[in-house]
């Protein structure tokens, strides 16, 4: 068990170290940026200027190892853009993505669940059929389309919940709503198949054999191993949706980590976008280490391997 | 010791078999065939341009609303350019930006996950470190930065998503690689004294190409609404070419009063995406049928 966590540590932070370089490569793909930082009007003599203050003027390799040196301990240096430091600019954004992401998985499995064991219970009956056409639709639909349709039919026709912004509670529902829709189609699905798996199992003969009733075998026995691998790949799918919310977040001016991100390459801040990329893929890596640790603690068959 | 959860490949096993069923397949045919009929001739049926402005006609609703005009079936959108036009001159782009991306990509992941799958071992492990390194990468702002740092175009949008988008292919290559490598025939055509090459491409290939094609469709589906997406958040397809994504992004500031310039080409995306999810659905449970068999 502490062996799997020790090389899982190992690999999530070597990991880690390559998404590193490819964000720092990634920013440079633009050719010189000096001269995008210096903006179309630049005179060359502008852009010789941008390039000594920025540190531009030095070889790639020193840059990169002067980035990633400080990169280490937290400081990812200053914002072109914003008068601040990125650490700080991250530091202040964080909640809002990690609050839209913890909302979007509630809400998520708050619907899956239920809709999964339904589908199993009934399965190959029109009610399965329905839930497996909904988890299709769902998969389908783009989530910034569903935003704006929810924007004009609970925001404008109801009104009952704020168009954009982050003010209150109410702001994270309609955004927390879209970014659900984005992991309820394969939560739905794996819960439906663990359940399925889970009542055609040995264990649950036994159970029936025994007598149990009907919402004691599904609830205590069945529903405890079909959870298994939903729980440790909601925690993947936490990673995803922190990663993929910079749409919602820019469709409805949510100021978190992902709007910051579509703000600064859209400013050429490139300090920020490089600390963007590397935050979110930190978050990646440390939520599927969990799921490896939750789902190794949770199921015991695996606790030797 | 087990792989870790987020590159699993899903267990054939574990394949919930056929819920939509046959005809959620032929549904989905249908669908992919209409959009192809659109992309291939619509701008030759519909006798409107897709670029012409019309600045007298702007933001004519479509037919079934009142107060639309007899020449622009679906309307016209801020610029009185013909909507119709428009959509189907879009499907062109959708599809061959899904299309393209899932040729890219299904070469990067085949070739990675094949190999992975036949050699094990360091090669292996080599091929898990770039999926796993793949999988923390956050594909919409990676592409965006791209996009935004090297200027947008179709060709660098599908080149960015087919460099982002192979890490399942290259799960369920390496995952059945792994199943057919050990079958008698493979066995067979070592002792005929076939090369690797020849062993990888005509024995491995072929019989792990039906699950590939169930990846393709779902690559496929996502490739498209990345695309929609990334023109959307104005870092995809260039204006004036029109990309679905980019009609919903344009019709945004206008939605709240003329509400169909967002529904038509969003219901348009949804159904593409939805038909081409059908026909992977119904392909993966041709293969369960195979596999009971």
């Amino acid at each position: 068990m502490l062996r799997l966590i020790a090389r899982r540590l190992a690999l999530g932070v070597l990991v880690a170290l390559t998404v590193m370089t490819l964000a720092f490569l990634l920013t440079r793909l633009s050719g010189d940026l000096a001269v995008s930082i210096a903006g179309p009007q630049a005179t060359q003599a502008d852009v010789e200027i941008v390039r000594k203050a920025y540190g531009l003027d030095r070889p790639l390799y020193v840059q990169f190892f002067a980035w990633t040196g400080r990169a280490m301990v937290g400081d990812f240096g200053q914002s072109y853009f914003f008068k601040d430091s990125v650490a700080n600019l991250i530091q202040k954004r964080l909640p809002i993505t990690i609050t839209l992401g913890l909302v979007g998985l509630s809400l998520a499995l708050i619907v899956s669940l239920p809709l999964g064991i339904l589908a199993a219970l009934r399965e190959n009956t029109w009610i399965d059929r329905g839930v497996t056409l909904f988890t299709m639709v769902g998969q389908a639909v783009p989530s910034f389309w569903l935003a704006l349709i929810l924007m004009i039919v609970l925001g404008l026709q109801l009104g009952i919940l704020p168009i954009s912004g982050t003010g209150t509670w109410q702001h994270f529902v309609m955004p927390g709503i879209v970014l659900a829709f984005t992991a309820i189609p394969a939560l739905t699905r794996l819960t439906r198949s663990g359940m399925i798996e889970a009542m055609a199992s040995d264990y649950i003969r036994t159970a029936r054999a025994k007598g149990l009733s009907r919402a004691r075998i599904i609830f205590k026995h069945a529903l405890r191993n079909a959870a298994i691998p939903v729980v440790s790949i909601a925690a993947v799918q936490l990673g995803f949706m922190l990663g993929g919310s910079i749409v919602i977040e820019t469709v409805f001016a949510l100021h978190g980590v992902g709007y910051l991100g579509w703000e600064s390459i859209a400013k050429n801040d490139f300090p920020v976008v490089q600390a963007v990329v590397l935050v979110l893929a930190v978050f990646y890596i440390g939520l599927t280490l969990l799921a490896d640790i939750l789902n190794a603690l949770l199921d015991p068959r695996l606790r030797t391997g | 010791m087990s792989e870790p959860i987020a590159i699993q490949a899903p267990q054939p096993s574990t394949i919930a078999t056929s819920r939509i069923g046959t005809a959620g397949f032929a549904i989905g045919i249908a669908i992919i065939a209409l959009v192809l009929a659109a992309a291939l001739i619509g701008n030759w049926l519909v006798p409107q341009d897709p670029f012409t402005q019309d600045l007298g006609n702007r933001l004519k609703p479509p037919f079934w609303m009142e107060g639309s005009e007899a020449g622009h079936l679906l309307g016209t959108d801020q610029l009185g350019r013909d909507y119709l036009a428009r959509l189907v001159y879009g499907a062109r782009i959708s599809l061959l930006i899904g299309i393209m991306t899932v040729i890219t990509s299904g070469l990067i992941g085949t070739t990675l996950g094949v190999l992975g799958g036949f050699f094990g071992g360091r090669v292996d492990d080599l091929v898990l470190f770039a999926i796993t390194t793949r999988l923390s990468i956050p594909v919409v702002l990676v592409a965006l930065a791209v996009v935004g740092l090297m200027g947008s175009g179709l060709g660098l949008v599908v080149a960015t998503l087919g460099l982002l988008l192979w890490d399942r292919f290259a799960v369920v290559a390496r995952a059945t690689t792994m199943q057919v490598r050990n079958h008698d025939y493979v066995s067979a055509a070592w002792c005929a004294g076939a090369s690797m090459p020849h062993i990888l491409i005509k024995e491995i290939l072929p019989n792990i190409a039906s699950h590939l094609a169930v990846v393709a469709t779902l690559e496929m589906a996502l490739a498209i609404l990345l695309e929609a997406a990334l023109s959307f958040l104005g870092l995809g397809v260039p204006p004036p070419l029109p990309s679905w994504g980019l009609m919903i992004a344009e019709g945004k500031d206008y939605m709240f009063f003329s509400p169909w310039v967002i529904m038509i080409p969003g219901v348009a995306l949804a159904v593409l995406v939805l038909g081409i999810n059908l026909v992977g659905d119904g392909l993966r449970n041709l293969l369960g049928a195979e596999r009971l068999r």
